[in-house]
């Protein structure tokens, strides 16, 4: 995605953030509009965000499940795609396990795709909703804001996502996390910086965004134990202490509290959380609009 | 068509073609190829004038490239048992659409060629089709699942001339040693499917800079490498014939061409009376591997098309392949046609299966990466397609225009340009990322034991 485009995305969203502050939180942007989330994954904020995103600008939205859809009768994603394009969606936001499922999608069909989540390849909303957020805490700007990425960069989309775009925005990206967990190539990305100790990406960082760690990969063997992990590679008090002294810490949850960040840190003042999510319904807001109500408005 | 004589089916007369054939070390300009009754009588300036050539069918090659018949010796017919993505008809009229006169049938099949009756199956059904010569390879194992021997030495009295579990490893190290023993004294050479499975389980492209932005679980160079280094032991233990299918990395090609240097110098040594038995090492790579590289799944945006086992590797890669095609090390150009059923491949990535559909420009991908560049020679790229896998599979009368040999001919255009066009390929598996490929090279015409089976770049039936 170009700068422009992103910077497009960030000062839209800056400017429907403030819908969110309303009484009555509804504006008629995309009225006849309908959105269908197609979610092959299990999802709490990602779905609920683009469907309240949705409706909080007057498109109608539905959500298909596959627990309850025609995919446990064997339907393939071509067809269940097909399927909904018929029924007029004007717009489909997948989440999927495979990586490039989007790509595929976006090939089968003529109305809008957006990738809600793709394997281990990208999650663009959250990458922009990160952005977003640290702009506001670091007085509008990424350029030269030192942003650490702490946990299983291998299989985050979220990371990639953040990398690609804060990368672009001049920040500088330091990952650490098990040795097992950091792709060897990740250095070859313009301005990403990989540590072995947790503690040498943290030291100085502007921000730290902690990774949700998925305990499948332990028993994957990639690490020993939980315990282990979080001894040497969770994000703690006294880790934080290495930062600077205005941090700002994220997580694009769920947490493992306890685990890859501790309770002290998630509920600190530092911690913003809440606010990601927050900012990710004005994001998503932003994604519609540009994508189906730019033209009108 | 008219008939000018009782021979005419299988006496042709291939006149004023550039004759190229690495099995005597020719290469002559304005020569004409004589076959009379399906055997070569003579090859030469002025043959026309032999008197057995009176009534033959005349092939006007002027222009063109005269070759021995090309020979891929790993191809996937999927017959039986896969017949929706190609059966032995489909497959053999693409092979002579590709210019091929002799195939090698791979033994992923359902049932698995692992006994006589369906290495006769394919061998009977292929002859009776008649586009192009089908010898298979049959499994080492009973149903491939690398617990017992198959009927190594029954497969070989029925036709089948090497082995292979194809598309798995032989895991069990002892089984592979057993193999290799048991084979040799039939001649046949034990294929190599080299795949560490523990390595490349989950793996859907090559792992390195591409996997980690695509997110995609890849398959490191070394999955293939360390099960080459058991088999070139295991080799030189047994004193068998090892043949690496499908080489694709640079750590391969450094493997091989050391077990080669070290097989010379025990069959040196041998031959002294020393000590060491002989053993022997032979190696392939397919022309897909010569011509694209991982960063095809990127530029393709997923294209399920670029989904192969062993995974589309780096530059460096191809450069070693070339290097190694260049010196010998590996001595074979085999196209692994793999071709799948359109819905196959129309999901996402992660679902579609490996493979590719390609032996229709096999020889068109291997010019246009090997000889365009200054690669390989005109002649080397025919000894690597003809000479190299007769002798690497012991084909007698194969890979050579020697008066006796079978009459099979390709006669091909090296300077030809081709944009390709998946719809007009005889294959049923259409599934190849080389649509619009603008390609250096084409068979024109095959002939087949004598007789004419593509004229013109279109079969005759």
């Amino acid at each position: 995605m170009p700068v422009s485009d992103m910077q497009l995305i960030l000062e839209t969203a800056g400017s429907l953030k403030e819908i969110l502050t309303r009484e009555i939180k509804k504006v008629p942007t995309l009225r006849g509009k309908s959105i269908v989330t197609l979610f092959y994954e299990p999802s709490t904020r990602t779905r609920t965000s683009f469907e309240m995103a949705g409706k909080y600008m007057s498109a109608d939205t539905s959500s298909i499940t596959v627990a309850t859809s025609s995919v446990v009768k064997g339907e393939s994603l071509k067809d269940t795609a097909l399927t909904i394009q018929a029924m007029g969606a004007d717009m489909v936001i997948m989440r999927h396990s495979v990586s490039g499922s989007c790509h595929f999608l976006a090939r089968i069909l003529d109305c809008s795709v957006v990738n809600a989540g793709d394997g281990m390849h990208e999650h663009p909303s959250q990458g922009l909703l990160d952005m977003f957020t640290i702009q506001q805490h670091k007085g509008g700007h990424l350029e030269g804001l030192k942003v650490a990425i702490i946990g299983d960069v291998q299989h985050s989309r979220v990371a990639r996502s953040n990398i690609w775009g804060l990368t672009k925005m001049g920040a500088d990206v330091h990952v650490a996390g098990p040795a097992t967990l950091i792709p060897p190539e990740i250095e070859q990305i313009p301005g990403v910086t990989a540590h072995d100790r947790v503690e040498d990406a943290i030291r100085g960082a502007d921000v730290v965004n902690v990774l949700r760690l998925q305990r499948e990969r332990q028993q994957k063997g990639l690490f020993p134990t939980i315990r282990e992990y979080s001894r040497i590679y969770g994000v703690n008090r006294e880790r934080l202490a290495l930062a600077k002294d205005d941090v700002t810490v994220m997580h694009p949850g769920p947490m493992n509290r306890g685990v890859e960040i501790t309770s002290e840190v998630a509920d600190s003042d530092h911690a913003v959380i809440e606010e990601q999510v927050t900012n990710g319904v004005a994001i998503r807001m932003a994604l519609l609009y540009l994508l189906l109500g730019g033209a009108e408005a | 068509m008219a008939n000018k004589g009782s021979n005419f089916d299988t006496t042709v007369l291939i006149k004023g073609g550039r004759v190229v054939d690495p099995s005597q070390g020719l290469d002559l300009a304005g020569a004409d190829v004589l076959i009379v009754d399906g055997k070569v009588a003579k090859v030469g300036a002025g043959v026309a004038v032999h008197p057995a050539a009176k009534g033959a069918r005349v092939i006007d090659a002027a222009g063109l490239v005269v070759t021995p018949g090309l020979i891929d010796m790993h191809t996937h017919l999927r017959d039986p048992g896969f017949e929706y993505k190609e059966d032995i008809v489909s497959g053999t009229r693409a092979a002579a659409h590709g210019g091929f006169t002799t195939i090698c049938s791979m033994p992923n099949t359902n049932p698995v060629p692992d006994n006589q009756a369906i290495v006769r199956y394919i061998r009977q059904k292929a002859a009776a089709a008649g586009y192009c010569n089908v010898y298979p390879i049959g499994a080492v194992s009973k149903g491939s699942k690398g617990e017992e021997m198959a009927e190594i030495g029954d497969m070989v009295l029925e036709g089948a001339v090497a082995f292979s579990d194809d598309g798995l490893p032989v895991w069990n190290s002892e089984l592979m040693r057993q193999a290799l023993t048991y084979a040799k004294p039939f001649g046949a050479p034990i294929i190599s499917h080299s795949e560490d499975k523990s390595l490349a389980e989950g793996g859907q492209m090559h792992e390195g800079y591409w996997s980690m932005v695509l997110g995609l679980r890849g398959i490191p160079a070394a999955a293939e490498e360390v099960m080459i280094a058991r088999d070139l032991i295991l080799a030189e233990l047994t004193g068998g014939h090892i043949h690496v299918a499908h080489v694709s990395t640079r750590g391969s090609v450094d493997l091989i061409r050391r077990a080669k240097e070290r097989a010379k110098r025990v069959a040196e040594t041998a031959a002294a009376g020393g000590h060491g038995r002989p053993f022997r090492v032979t190696a392939e790579c397919t022309p897909n591997h010569v011509t694209l590289t991982d960063k095809a799944v990127y530029d393709s945006k997923y294209d399920t098309n670029t989904k192969v086992n062993p995974p589309l590797r780096t530059g460096d890669d191809v450069a070693a392949l070339k290097e190694a095609l260049a010196d010998g090390t590996i001595d074979v150009i085999a196209s692994d046609h793999a071709p799948h059923h359109f819905d196959e491949k129309d999901v996402e990535y992660s679902y579609a299966p490996n493979g590719l559909s390609c032996i229709e420009v096999s020889l068109a991908l291997a010019i246009t990466a090997l000889v365009e560049p200054g690669v390989l020679t005109l002649p080397q790229l025919v000894d690597r397609m003809t000479t190299a896998p007769a002798r690497v599979l012991g084909l007698k009368g194969k890979g050579s225009l020697a008066p006796g040999s079978d009459g099979d001919v390709t006669v091909l255009d090296p300077k030809a340009r081709v944009k390709v066009d998946l719809s007009t390929w005889y294959s049923k598996g259409k599934n190849a990322p080389y649509q619009g490929f603008e390609l250096v090279g084409q068979a024109i015409h095959t002939v087949l034991g004598g007789r004419l089976v593509m004229e013109d770049g279109v079969l005759r039936a």
